[in-house]
């Protein structure tokens, strides 16, 4: 089976120029993930495994190497060095990202949170809605709470908000940042069949798991992977 | 690519004399926009984009950045000294800084929008709410009294201004509500392009929050692209998609907001990102 998301030797470095210092936060990854299966990350914490997240979403410039994707219309795309018209095309029809935490505005109800990538693909308010509801339902958040802004909510309701809207638009591949860290036994149960389902209808994954028992359960490959050294030369001052 | 509408290209604005070291001794890396050699000021320089159709731009930087100064020049307040921009608009294409004043008007009034951070610019003070309104459609080939008085008390509704106030003074207003006005006014002709230079600076947090809201639903609605100007980290996370960064003139680095925010590769970007509250 043909690969969706090939990573080549990425790199990712920061440089933190008022304090005058590179810091490395993951080198020399490379894997493949493909159609309805999971890749799972692992490793302590420092090794990289959200800096390999973030470099396939492009909130972090990747430092080296090549991040091939290939899509819907089985074009292959460097993500590392696509333009950024075509990356935002790609997060609203192709790539989703369930981070680690949930950001959103303080004075948006919950089912309108989820709701959002459906309307940004053009999909009507009403039916944005009662899917967002529909899938709010399925993972276990309280009825009470759909029109509600999640601010108040706990960790667990939260993270079962940042999860529905992550998976609402079904993405072709689909990054995981942890997304039960914070959930109970019965919860979690939930979470992991609802991405059981998702992996049978052929969506490729990219995850972290806080948990060894569900990468066990879930991945059907894993990468493990090592802190990068730390570079000790001073940076050069660039203007 | 079809789905462009406005193509930006090399646009700079220096005022003064200028003299051939204006560029290589102003910018970022000399820590100002002032030639020492002539005393031009360098407002903008080599500043290079391209817009889509319903998509955000944010330009963020600080004072005498130069990113009010590019929007003027896009809207015809300031005129460049150098640089091209290109209007996509219902099949056609037009190179901005060729057209003659006749069809820049007519440019302005009908295609663009614009709202100013003082309402003074935007707004006439000397008539009404709705009469400030009534001029643009009016610009527009709109001539009919009852049509144009409507649509003025539609779109002031739609930017949650009361009808029962359209015949006052903007004057009377508080500032949030000026802003209102200002957007209604800059819709008027269902632009497909508006620019919003600092629209929320000096309002209260709520009020802010509230004309936030307006535009992004807006967007939503008519699929409006947008090029937002702000020193506000905040404005500029909330709306845009992608993000220019300016300082002294110049473009110093740019791209998807998140990561401007998240892995900001200039310097001064990482001093900015990392003083917000």
């Amino acid at each position: 089976m043909n690969a969706i998301l090939t990573i080549e030797n990425y790199a990712k470095t920061f440089c933190l120029h008022e304090r005058n210092k590179l810091i490395p936060s993951a080198s020399q990854v490379n894997m493949s993930v493909y159609p309805g299966k999971l890749t799972a990350l692992i490793g302590p914490t420092g090794a990289g495994k959200s800096s390999v997240l973030k470099g396939v979403y492009r909130t972090y410039l990747p430092s080296a190497g090549r991040i091939l994707y290939r899509t819907a219309s089985g074009e292959v795309v460097d993500l590392a060095q696509a333009d950024e018209h075509r990356m935002l095309e790609l997060r609203k029809n192709e790539i989703g990202f369930v981070t680690q935490f949930l950001h959103c505005l303080p004075r948006k109800s919950a089912l309108d949170v989820v709701a959002e990538p459906l309307l940004a693909r053009g999909v009507t308010n009403e039916e944005a809605r009662r899917r967002s509801a529909d899938l709010l339902a399925q993972l276990a958040v309280p009825a009470h709470l759909w029109n509600v802004p999640p601010a108040t909510f706990s960790g667990g309701e939260k993270q079962r908000v940042n999860l529905a809207r992550g998976l609402i638009a079904q993405p072709r591949l689909l990054l995981l940042d942890e997304p039960t860290a914070s959930l109970d036994l019965a919860t979690t149960e939930r979470v992991v069949s609802h991405l059981e389902t998702l992996k049978g209808s052929g969506i490729a994954m990219l995850a972290i798991f806080h948990h060894p028992d569900l990468v066990q359960r879930l991945a059907d490959s894993v990468i493990a992977l090592s802190p990068p050294i730390a570079i000790v030369e001073p940076v050069e001052e660039i203007a | 690519m079809s789905n462009k509408i406005l193509s930006v290209r090399g646009l700079s604005r220096i005022h003064g004399e200028k003299c051939p070291l204006c560029i290589s001794s102003t910018g970022p890396e000399y820590d100002t926009n002032i030639c020492p050699h002539c005393g031009s000021v360098v407002a903008a320089h080599d500043v290079n984009f391209d817009l889509y159709r319903g998509e955000i731009l944010g330009i963020i930087g600080e004072s005498g950045s130069g990113k009010s100064s590019t929007v003027k020049m896009l809207y015809f307040d300031e005129t460049p000294t150098a640089g091209s921009a290109t209007f996509y608009d219902a099949g056609e294409q037009y190179d901005m800084f060729t057209l003659n004043a006749a069809q820049q008007r007519s440019m302005r009034n009908k295609r663009f929008g614009m709202v100013y951070q003082n309402p003074h610019l935007g707004l006439n003070f000397q008539i009404s709410a709705g009469g400030n309104i009534a001029e643009r459609l009016l610009m527009s080939d709109l001539k009919h009294y009852g049509e144009i008085r409507t649509r003025a008390g539609d779109l002031l509704a739609r930017t949650e201004v009361a009808r029962a106030r359209m015949d006052q003074n903007p004057k009377t207003f508080s500032g949030g509500m000026q802003q209102r006005v200002q957007i209604a006014k800059a819709l008027a002709t269902q632009p497909p392009l508006l620019f919003l230079d600092e629209v929320t600076t000096g309002l209260d947090l709520s009020v802010q929050a509230a004309i936030l809201d307006l535009i992004l639903e807006i967007q939503h609605e008519l699929g409006t692209a947008m090029i937002v100007v702000t020193h506000d980290l905040g404005v500029i996370r909330l709306l845009a998609g992608r993000t220019l960064v300016m300082k002294h003139g110049r473009v110093i680095e740019s791209g998807l907001t998140d990561q401007i925010l998240e892995d900001p590769q200039h310097a001064y970007t990482q001093r900015l990102v990392a003083s917000a509250l």
